[in-house]
C-alpha cells in the first residue's frame, strides 16, 4: 500500500473544502464544505494510524466523527434561526456589526465620565 | 501496484469527483445528495485501509444523521427544486485559496513519503478499537458525551424561542423589529412557531 495515495486524495479533499466554504453563499452549503474539510482530516488520521500500526488515529477519527455530528447540530439550528430571523440564508446579507446595537444601556456621555473620575 | 493501491485510486476519484459536485452544482438538494456519495466513497477508503470500525461509524454517523439533518436544513430554509443561480459569489479567490491549500498539503505529505510502501496493519476492529478507547482515551471519551450533552442542549435553547426570553417584556426598540414578507414588522423572537429540529 502507497500511503502517499490516501495523503494526496485527503489534502485535494481539503482544498475542495476550503473552495466549496469561501465560494458558497447559502449557508447550508457552506456546512457541507465543512464536512468534506473534517473528512479529508479522518482521512489522514485514518493513514497515519495504518502507518503508524498503533490504533490511536482510529480513536481520533471517532472522536472527531462524534465533534462532527455535534457541531452539525448546533449549526444548522443557527442556521434555522437565521432563517427565520431573516427568511433568507444567504451569508452575504448578515451584517456583522448589526447585533452589537442592543438597547441594554445608555451610552455615557464623555463629559459625565470625565466628571465621575 | 497492489489490489489495495487500485481501489483507493477507484474509490478516490468516486470521493474527489463527488466532493467537487458538491462545492459546484447549483441544485442545493443535489448538492446533499453528492455528499452521500462523497462520504460513501470515503467509508470505502477506511475499509481497505483496515478501519473497520471507523467505517461503519462513518456511514452510520455521517450518511446516516449528519447528510439527514443536512436534507432537513434544506428543505426547512425552503431551497428551491430546480437550480439557482446565487449559489456561488466570486470563484477566483476561493479558487486560488483552495488550490494553494490543497496543493501546499499535498507538496508536504509527497515529499515525506515519497513512493514508500508498506504493509497494512491488522483490521481496526471493535475490540481493537474498543480496548484502545477505554485504556488510554477514556477521559477524552466522557469529556466528549458531556461535549456532546451541551450541543444537545445549546441546539434547543438556540432553536427554542420561548427559552432564554425574558419573563418581563422589555420594551422593544425599532432595532429588535424584523420586517417579515408581508412588510409588518414581526417582533424579534416571537416569529414562528417550532421549526426547529
Amino acid at each position: 500500500m502507497h500511503p502517499v495515495i490516501p495523503y494526496l486524495l485527503a489534502s485535494s479533499l481539503f482544498g475542495i473544502g476550503v473552495y466549496g466554504v469561501l465560494a458558497r453563499r447559502n449557508a447550508v452549503l457552506v456546512l457541507m464544505a465543512v464536512e468534506l474539510m473534517l473528512n479529508a482530516v479522518n482521512l489522514v488520521l485514518v493513514t497515519a494510524d495504518a502507518t503508524l500500526r498503533q490504533h490511536t488515529g482510529q480513536v481520533f477519527t471517532l472522536f472527531v466523527i462524534v465533534l462532527a455530528a455535534a457541531e452539525i447540530g448546533v449549526g444548522l439550528a443557527i442556521v434555522l434561526q437565521l432563517y427565520r430571523l431573516r427568511r433568507s440564508v444567504i451569508t452575504d446579507s448578515i451584517d456583522a456589526a448589526e447585533g452589537t446595537a442592543l438597547p441594554t444601556a445608555e451610552p455615557v456621555p464623555a463629559a459625565d465620565r470625565v466628571e465621575a473620575r | 501496484m497492489t489490489v489495495a493501491d487500485v481501489l483507493l485510486l477507484a474509490l478516490g476519484a468516486v470521493t474527489l469527483g463527488a466532493g467537487l459536485l458538491v462545492v459546484t452544482t447549483r441544485h442545493v438538494v443535489r448538492a446533499g445528495l453528492w455528499l452521500v456519495v462523497a462520504l460513501g466513497g470515503l467509508a470505502g477508503c477506511y475499509l481497505v485501509l483496515g478501519a473497520e470500525l471507523v467505517a461503519w461509524v462513518q456511514v452510520l454517523l455521517y450518511v446516516g444523521a449528519v447528510v439527514v439533518l443536512l436534507l432537513f436544513a434544506v428543505m426547512l430554509t425552503r431551497a428551491p427544486i430546480g437550480p439557482s443561480h446565487d449559489l456561488d459569489r466570486a470563484r477566483w479567490p476561493a479558487l486560488l485559496i483552495g488550490f494553494g491549500a490543497g496543493g501546499g498539503l499535498a507538496a508536504l505529505l509527497v515529499d515525506a513519503y515519497r513512493w514508500t510502501v508498506l504493509d497494512l496493519p491488522p483490521a481496526g476492529t471493535a475490540a481493537r478499537l474498543g480496548e484502545a478507547v477505554f485504556r488510554e482515551w477514556v477521559l477524552p471519551f466522557e469529556v466528549l458525551s458531556v461535549l456532546l450533552l451541551a450541543a444537545l442542549v445549546g441546539a434547543i435553547v438556540i432553536s427554542r424561542p420561548d427559552v432564554g426570553a425574558s419573563r418581563t417584556p422589555r420594551p422593544r426598540s425599532a432595532a429588535e423589529q424584523v420586517p417579515d414578507d408581508t412588510g409588518q414588522p414581526v417582533p424579534l423572537g416571537g416569529a414562528g412557531r417550532g421549526g426547529g429540529e
